[in-house]
């Protein structure tokens, strides 16, 4: 069959404005319940950490937002440790997008950025005060890098800060089964009760290698077969919570919830 | 066995795309360290075989032969981009652990391969059949693959445990390969191995 040129090119310019009209019609009318589910796992995932819903289980859109009415997530200034509430309708923080605008974030320094490859971070962060009664921590948000990927996690911390809550990791790539352990419950239940921080701010939980573990009072048993992921849980906490991070809000929180 | 028949059972076994046509490797060893994402990529790649061939074979009349590889390209892309936009909107969960690899069908030769060999000279519903046969294929190597390689690497099956594994308090020991490409390429080559050994037809002559 023989196709003339003006046909060949209206045939294209056609299928295009038809497949980009489907595509995008239905990536903008999916796009809510997408957020959706991302908020919905993120929360879900502080809830988690926090003691309030057990592992495994998932709770509804509405069950977290009962759950999310007595939390106060607060901004947090990393520059000047200020603490100031978030309201969702007024203020767009999202630290992870933000800590790629320049005029948003501030270049990190130090081993502990170099070594969790933190090359820039927020200016403001979001942490989340829990009030249930008997339950209170915070949860703070942490990443850093790991093997192959950038690890996005929660540590939760009594309110004084100086006893793990626990941790948990929501999002991730390193090797499944190796690296990916990260997320298995069991590892995670190590943490528990460890030693978090001591009073003047210094981190004191650590991950060692696998089977090296002398004070459990403060160290984590790493995972088998993955040093390196697991020696970045280590190194992201050590950055988060420096001087850079959190540090200079911890006395700010520590008031807040008590 | 009548024509329809042979269309959707011979890439099963005698013509499967992996074993046979070596196609769709890359995907076979990404996604097969589980089961359940195992089936949920058969099941997106089925969707965009089926439809990829069925919406080309339509227009495989109008399609101008100077454009018609961007032609399918456009068409596959789109529809890769519909499967990915869905997952993550009704299946979070798996669209969160698939990532990228969703959107990697574009380049899974399979769809491509199809699409060029048979969808563009053959009508709509031939070209359904041949799509879905083909993605049957894919799909049964990849849930065996990832059988074997999530009982051996991490002791489950769909994420229950079927062995308990030393981590977890019980006695078996993963094999960490099995978790790692080269894991999926051991076992596809033992699939290709028993496959022509059941079936000598299938066996290239040797010079």
């Amino acid at each position: 069959m023989n196709f003339s040129n003006r046909y060949i090119v209206l045939f294209a310019a056609g299928l295009c404005l038809v497949l980009s009209s489907i595509v995008s019609t239905i990536a903008v009318n999916l796009k809510d319940i997408q957020d959706a589910n991302k908020l919905l796992d993120k929360q879900t995932m502080v809830l988690r950490v926090a003691g309030l819903v057990e592992a495994g289980a998932q709770p509804t859109l509405e069950e977290v937002a009962v759950y999310f009415e007595t939390i106060d997530t607060m901004v947090v200034d990393t520059n000047t440790g200020e603490l100031s509430p978030f309201d969702p309708a007024t203020m767009k923080i999202d630290p992870r997008k933000d800590a790629k605008a320049k005029s948003l974030s501030k270049r990190t320094e130090g081993q502990w950025a170099k070594r969790a490859s933190i090359k820039s971070i927020a200016e403001k962060q979001l942490v989340y005060l829990i009030r249930t009664p008997g339950k209170e921590c915070v949860v703070f948000p942490i990443y850093g890098n790991g093997l192959w990927s950038t690890l996005y996690g929660f540590f939760c911390l009594k309110p004084e800060l100086d006893e793990v809550v626990g941790i948990i990791y929501y999002e991730q790539k390193e090797t499944a089964g190796l690296g990916g352990e990260v997320e298995n419950p069991r590892w995670l239940a190590q943490w528990p009760g460890k030693k978090a921080l001591s009073p003047d701010g210094e981190l004191l939980v650590e991950v060692v290698k696998n089977g090296k573990v002398i004070d459990p009072s403060t160290q984590v048993d790493g995972i088998s077969g993955s040093t390196i992921t697991s020696v970045a849980v280590t190194f992201m906490l050590e950055f988060w919570f420096s001087e850079q991070g959190y540090g200079k809000a911890l006395n700010n929180i520590r008031e807040a919830i008590s | 066995m009548s024509n329809t028949k042979k269309i959707l059972v011979d890439p099963l076994h005698i013509n499967n795309p992996i074993t046979l046509q070596v196609l769709g490797i890359c995907s076979a060893l990404a996604v097969t360290t589980k089961l359940e994402i195992a089936f949920v990529m058969s099941a997106a790649l089925t969707f965009v075989l089926v439809l990829s061939n069925v919406i080309i074979s339509l227009l495989r009349n109008a399609i101008p032969p100077s454009i018609r590889i961007i032609t399918q390209l456009a068409i596959i892309a789109s529809l890769v981009i519909i499967a990915d936009q869905v997952l993550a909107a009704f299946a979070y969960q798996a669209s969160k652990q698939l990532s990228v690899f969703v959107g990697l069908i574009i380049t899974n030769c399979i769809v491509m391969g199809r699409a060029e060999a048979f969808a563009m000279a053959n009508p709509p519903g031939a070209a359904a059949i041949d799509g879905l046969g083909n993605s049957l294929g894919y799909s049964l190597i990849l849930v065996v693959v990832a059988f074997f390689r999530e009982l051996f690497g991490s002791g489950n099956l769909f994420g229950i445990e079927i062995m308990q594994t030393v981590n977890n308090g019980g006695w078996y020991n993963p094999n960490g390969i099995m978790v790692l490409s080269p894991g999926a390429f051991f076992i596809i080559g033992f699939i290709i191995w028993v496959q022509r050994w059941i079936s000598p037809e299938v066996q290239e002559e040797t010079n």
